[in-house]
């Protein structure tokens, strides 16, 4: 007992403490995040001439979960040409390297304050930082089992895409020999292929919605290529067994999602894999007071990527969950431009015009703007959509239209809105038309 | 006879509507007979149309895996290959690459099997990997 009793600063006779409190240490930018996001705002920034950066990451290496996606696919667009994930993220890391950007790496972030102090957790224990601005690149993360609260027992077997991703890729375990899918993201749709290469015995992919979540190049190679049928408007609705996975009970669902009694249908396996979305990472963003929209489940962001609190940025998946890393990587690269004019300006102008969306669309990124530079608007459309138009409106005039061959809800729409195009101050509201 | 293909090249993942003759359509036409391409409608670029005609004739992917590291940072090591391989001899590549193991440190774009079988792709590594840190 005396020895913890004398770790704990204890007050003098002067009324001081006798150990003083680590000091604060001031950096112009933090970033909360090594992965794609982080990594490119870093060398973004850099370019722009700002150098007191930090990159704050709590795995062992950067890269994020780049790392552990091994299929090729990646950098069609920032790149034009096909990588996997770990040669992606090498390219950001090299840079950042070559540029001696520092990047604390084992170090956990605990909170975020309004006031930009940003207090870590690390083998050296807890350290204070202060930033002039904060970069908010957490990502996101997987919805589990308990997410969507599926009965049955509580057997080992059952693993989101994600984590079975690593077991199998970063780690060298195999984790099953017959599997079943719930959900047809795109990281189910990947690991499908990747369990049938490695021997075992892919069943089935079940869906809920009427409509494939995953990208439609991964339907086809993941998928159509090794024979795995798909169904949709499928859930499961019972995970059975003792100690491991022995079967999943899946049904038919109607037009509310609602499992239909009559159709449930046995499949025998040991591995379920859930595939079944992502959800921005968000527990610090709150903590440091940004206000967070329903929709997206990120911050609510201007043009600037500025959240509700001044000062603090955000861009990635955990401002809006992406189809693809190219359009993390250049969304970075944007936010990066702001958090410089920031740093110049001391703070952006105000963005008084709100974007408003119907039904058809499920969210819009950014949320507000200023209306005085241009940028870039992206969305997602609930349903999938063929020959469709999107529409921005100020009152009834139509300042942009974009047509589209095709909408789905697994791919992100990006479209370009200029400054020049407004026609006042009022709100934009952005609608869906089928044609 | 036509039939609509989900083009897997880039993202975009067009829907292109190809109309072909043979061996699809005309029962009387050997099955072994190459289709002949009659119209390609629905391809946003040029490998759109090359992606059809290899589909159509003999499709090809690209295989990434991972192969067994001694000595390393970590126990595997991410790979694929340089080129793609006729899709039905993906399993072949992977069989090969089973009895594989490098020795750390390993760079990127490093070849690990050349022309892996006769294919004249090699496989390439995609991860650094160290030599693991003494204890």
């Amino acid at each position: 007992m005396k020895e913890i009793k004398s770790q704990i600063p204890s007050m003098n006779p002067m009324g001081s403490t006798m150990q003083t409190l680590p000091e604060t240490i001031l950096h112009d930018v933090i970033i909360i995040g090594g992965g794609p996001a982080g990594l490119a705002a870093a060398i973004e920034l850099k370019r722009l001439g700002v150098s007191d950066i930090l990159i704050l990451e709590r795995e062992k290496e950067p890269g994020g979960i780049l790392r552990q996606c091994i299929h090729d696919g990646f950098g069609l667009f920032r790149f034009k040409e096909s990588l996997s994930g770990p040669e992606y993220a090498a390219r950001f890391i090299e840079q950042s390297k070559a540029q001696e950007i520092e990047c604390l790496t084992n170090t956990s972030v605990l909170e975020i304050t309004p006031q930009k102090e940003v207090i870590t957790a690390s083998g050296n224990g807890l350290t204070t930082y202060r930033a002039k601005a904060v970069i908010l690149a957490m990502g996101c993360r997987e919805r589990t089992r308990e997410a969507i609260l599926i009965p049955g027992s509580r057997v080992a077997g059952v693993y989101t895409a994600g984590v079975a991703q690593s077991y199998m890729n970063l780690k060298n375990i195999m984790i099953g020999r017959t599997a079943v899918i719930l959900g047809s993201g795109d990281i189910g749709l990947i690991m499908a292929r990747r369990l049938t290469l490695e021997g075992a015995q892919v069943k089935a992919v079940f869906e809920i919605q009427p409509h494939a979540n995953g990208l439609p190049r991964n339907i086809e190679q993941c998928l159509n290529d090794f024979h795995i049928p798909l169904f949709l408007s499928h859930t499961i609705t019972n995970i059975k067994g003792h100690n491991r996975l022995e079967g999943v009970t899946v049904s038919q669902v109607d037009g509310n999602l609602r499992p239909v009694s009559g159709t449930e249908k046995d499949y025998a396996c040991d591995t379920l894999i859930i595939s079944v979305g992502l959800i921005p990472e968000n527990e610090l963003s709150e903590m440091a007071g940004t206000a967070i929209d329903p929709r997206t489940h990120g911050s609510i962001v201007d043009e600037f990527y500025q959240t509700s609190v001044k000062g603090i940025f955000a861009a990635g998946n955990v401002l809006q969950v992406h189809d693809l890393v190219d359009f993390v990587s250049l969304e970075a690269e944007r936010l990066a431009a702001s958090v410089s004019l920031y740093l110049e300006k001391t703070s952006l102008p105000e963005a008084g015009i709100s974007i408003e969306s119907d039904l058809n669309i499920a969210f819009t990124v950014p949320q507000h703007i200023t209306g005085r530079s241009d940028c870039i608007l992206s969305l997602r459309v609930r349903e999938p959509v063929k020959k469709c138009k999107i529409i921005l409106l100020q009152g009834d005039t139509v300042i942009r239209e974009a047509r589209l061959p095709k909408a789905i809800p697994a791919e992100m729409i990006q479209i370009p809105v200029c400054a020049a195009d407004l026609v006042s101050l009022e709100k934009i509201k952005v609608v869906l038309e089928h044609e | 006879m036509n039939r609509i293909f989900t083009c897997i090249i880039c993202p975009v993942g067009c829907e292109i509507e190809v109309t072909t003759r043979n061996p699809f359509g005309y029962p009387d036409k050997r099955p072994d007979e190459e289709p002949v391409i009659l119209e390609i409608n629905g391809a946003n670029c040029e490998r759109g149309k090359a992606y059809v005609e290899n589909e159509l004739k003999n499709p090809q992917r690209i295989v990434t895996s991972s192969v067994r590291v001694s000595g390393g940072n970590m126990p595997i090591v991410s790979v694929r290959l340089s080129a793609p391989v006729p899709r039905d001899r993906m399993m072949d590549v992977i069989e090969e690459l089973r009895h594989i193991s490098i020795e750390a440190p390993a760079k990127i774009g490093q070849v690990v099997v050349k022309n892996i079988l006769g294919s004249g792709s090699d496989v390439i590594v995609t991860k650094q990997v160290q030599k693991a840190s003494p204890h």
